[in-house]
Order: C-alpha cells, then sequence, then structure tokens
C-alpha cells in the first residue's frame, strides 16, 4: 500500500529493492531473514556478501552487471 | 566535558571568558585568531554550546550576543574557505543519479583500505580516537535540520534518523555501540574525551556539519553532506571490520561496523533518493547546495585521511 509518496518498495535504479516495515525474506538458500529496521534494502545485483541485504557491492560493477 | 585547551591567543582568551561567565566579550571579539586550529578549536566550542555544551561553562552563555557574533564571523571565513575549494560542477539529471556519480566520481584517500590492510593496532586506536569527535555525537547534527524542512523530505529524513537512533531504543543507539566497542578496546567514551588530542583536520569536519546543520539557509548543504556521508559509509566499512579482524581487535568495534555495512547500504539511497531528491523536487534552488555539502564532506574526509597517512608515511 502507497500514502502518497511513501511506497512499501522501491526499487531503486541500478542498486537493492527498498522494503520499508517488517518482513520476512526467504534467501537463495532457502534461509530465511528478520527485517530489522525501518528500511531495508535487498540486494538485486546478486554480488552482495551479506545476502540477502544490499552492502553497496552493486556500486563497483559494471553499469552492465547492475540491476 | 570540560572546555577544551586553547590552541592559540584567540581561544584561549575566549575559553578563559567563558569558564569564568564573563559579562562581555568585547576583547575576545577584537582578538584574530593565530591559525587554522585557534580558529576552529574556537569554533567547534562555540558550536558544542548548542549540542550538551561543557560542565566548566554556565549554558546561558550558549546565546550570548557577542559568542554568537564571534561565531558568525568564523563561520562565515570558514564557509567562503569551503566555496572556494568546490571546483566548477555540471549538474545533471537524472539528480539521484547525477549525486551518486558525483560522489563515486571523487577519487580521494582512503584510511579503511590502511586500515583493512597495513594498519597497525596502535594506529587503529589513534583513529577510533579520532573518531570519537563525530560518532559520539553521530546524527546529532542533522537533527537540526529537521524542522527546516517541508513534509515530504522532513519525513525522509526522520526514517533515516530513527535507524541511528537505535529504532528509540538507547542501547542500538549507532553512538551507543560505538560506546561499547571503545569500551572493548580499551578507550575512553565521554563525549568530546579525545578533543585535545585531534588535529585540526577533524575539527573542520566536525565544524562543517555544525555550520550547515545550525544554519537553515545551509539546510541543502547539510542534507548533501549527509548523502556524500551515507555514499561513502558501507564499502569502507566492510574493509573497516576486515582490517580491525586481521588485527584481532575488539568484536564489539567490528560489530559496530558490520552495522554500518547494512545499515548505510539502506542510508545511502534514503539520504540520496528520498531525502535529497525529495528536498530538491520541493526546493530546486537548492541543487547547487547539495553538491556543495556533499563535495565538502568527501574533500574534508580526503584531507584528513592524507594528513594521518602522511604522518604514518603510508
Ligand atoms: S544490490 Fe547492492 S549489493 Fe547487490
Amino acid at each position: 500500500m502507497s500514502e502518497g509518496g511513501h511506497p512499501d518498495v522501491i526499487l531503486c535504479p541500478g542498486g537493492p529493492m527498498l522494503l520499508r516495515g517488517d518482513h520476512v525474506v526467504q534467501d537463495a538458500d532457502g534461509v530465511e531473514h528478520h527485517t530489522t529496521r525501518p528500511v531495508s534494502a535487498v540486494c538485486r545485483c546478486g554480488k552482495s556478501s551479506i545476502q540477502p541485504w544490499c552492502d553497496g557491492t552493486h556500486k563497483v560493477l559494471p553499469p552492465k552487471l547492475r540491476p | 566535558m570540560l572546555i577544551p585547551k586553547g590552541r592559540g591567543s584567540l581561544s584561549e582568551a575566549l575559553f578563559e571568558g567563558m569558564r569564568t561567565n564573563r559579562s562581555t566579550f568585547t576583547d575576545v571579539l577584537t582578538t584574530l585568531a593565530d591559525d587554522d586550529a585557534d580558529l576552529h578549536i574556537s569554533l567547534w566550542a562555540l558550536y558544542e554550546m548548542h549540542y550538551r555544551g561543557f560542565e566548566d561553562v554556565d549554558d546561558s552563555l550558549e546565546w550570548h550576543p557577542e559568542l554568537i557574533e564571534l561565531r558568525r564571523s568564523l563561520e562565515s571565513t570558514f564557509e567562503q574557505e569551503l566555496r572556494d575549494r568546490q571546483p566548477e560542477v555540471e549538474i545533471k539529471e537524472p539528480f539521484a543519479e547525477a549525486l551518486f556519480d558525483f560522489i563515486a566520481g571523487h577519487d580521494g584517500a582512503s584510511l579503511a583500505a590502511f586500515v583493512q590492510r597495513d594498519a597497525t593496532t596502535e594506529q587503529v586506536l589513534e583513529i577510533m580516537q579520532m573518531r570519537t569527535i563525530y560518532h559520539l555525537k553521530e546524527a546529532d547534527p542533522t537533527a537540526f535540520v529537521v524542522p527546516r524542512l517541508s513534509a515530504g523530505p522532513k519525513a525522509a529524513l526522520m526514517e533515516l534518523q530513527y535507524d541511528e537512533y537505535g529504532g528509540g531504543s538507547p542501547v542500538r543507539l549507532h553512538s551507543a555501540l560505538f560506546v561499547r566497542g571503545l569500551e572493548a578496546m580499551g578507550l575512553r567514551t565521554e563525549y568530546g574525551a579525545y578533543i585535545d588530542d585531534v588535529p585540526v583536520e577533524v575539527l573542520h569536519d566536525n565544524n562543517a556539519m555544525s555550520l550547515f546543520a545550525l544554519n537553515r539557509r545551509l539546510r541543502g548543504a547539510s542534507l548533501g553532506h549527509l548523502a556524500a556521508f551515507e555514499a561513502t559509509s558501507s564499502l569502507p566499512s566492510r574493509r573497516m571490520a576486515q582490517g580491525l579482524e586481521r588485527l584481532g581487535l575488539a568484536p564489539e568495534m567490528i560489530d559496530y561496523y558490520t552495522e554500518h555495512v547494512e545499515a548505510d547500504a539502506v542510508h545511502e539511497q534514503l539520504a540520496v533518493r528520498t531525502i535529497c531528491g525529495a528536498l530538491v523536487a520541493e526546493e530546486p534552488w537548492l541543487v547547487p547546495d547539495v553538491f556543495f555539502g556533499a563535495f565538502t564532506c568527501l574533500d574534508l574526509e580526503d584531507r584528513f585521511a592524507r594528513r594521518m597517512l602522511d604522518e604514518w608515511a603510508a
């Protein structure tokens, strides 16, 4: 649900997916992770070392490999 | 915290006057600073009156007109110097990508890379002492900006600040995590404990944040500074954590940096997109100031890093 300019999910061009609120995210290995902060960043480039969360690694990828 | 030691004619006269709660500072107003360190420790102490103050200075001096006059005069000199350092920037569209690219394009010295690979335990301890000046009041300068914003950027900034302040839990406050790290490393944890030991570059950094945050007209620069700070934190924090691990240093301090890898990957997106993005959508004339704030953050961190690396001949 979005309340005028406050969407639950934001897709950042070339970067992560921001997720507002409390959620459980299942990573590629089937392990579940609870969000712990008001907004979480889910990795979309697959290269983060703290999956399923983004660690900023997408910024050092060549533009073609960014989500 | 007690008022710091003076670093020259101006700060010595000023601090003596503040400690003895003088009613007038006219003679201090006509005293010139001996050098940059003298100017910046004076300015730092004047700003600090708006944060936690000093145990040996009367709180009512916070709004003493002559001290405000002195602060204005020191900070306008400083602001001009900062503006003079900024190169011409060509601002492209869309705004968020342009700001991310501008930050990524700044090629500065990296203390984190040095810590990751080469620093000794002693050098890391030295860096931690320097970092206390900001990390013990982490997010506090930006908090002053909140009431100066319209609804969009204000709500967005609070979303980030709420996380900085531990989601309302005093033990999860970022500055409290840093305190635990300091304790575990055997360092002092009181606010301002190392102020007498830090080089002028640390004061520049700290004063720039207060300058931007305490002047409403500079709200764009304050949020631009925040954006650059957050956008240069995740990857360096991981390097810091790896360096601390390499040296077998306190897990509590490693946790502090690990927390910032994850938190700041979120915060950089919020700061650039939802905060600065919302600010310039409503006040487009602030775009150049956002870039000015971002440049200043990167430039001052670079000067600090160079200073330390030179000192260690690294
Ligand atoms: S999207 Fe940021 S590290 Fe993958």
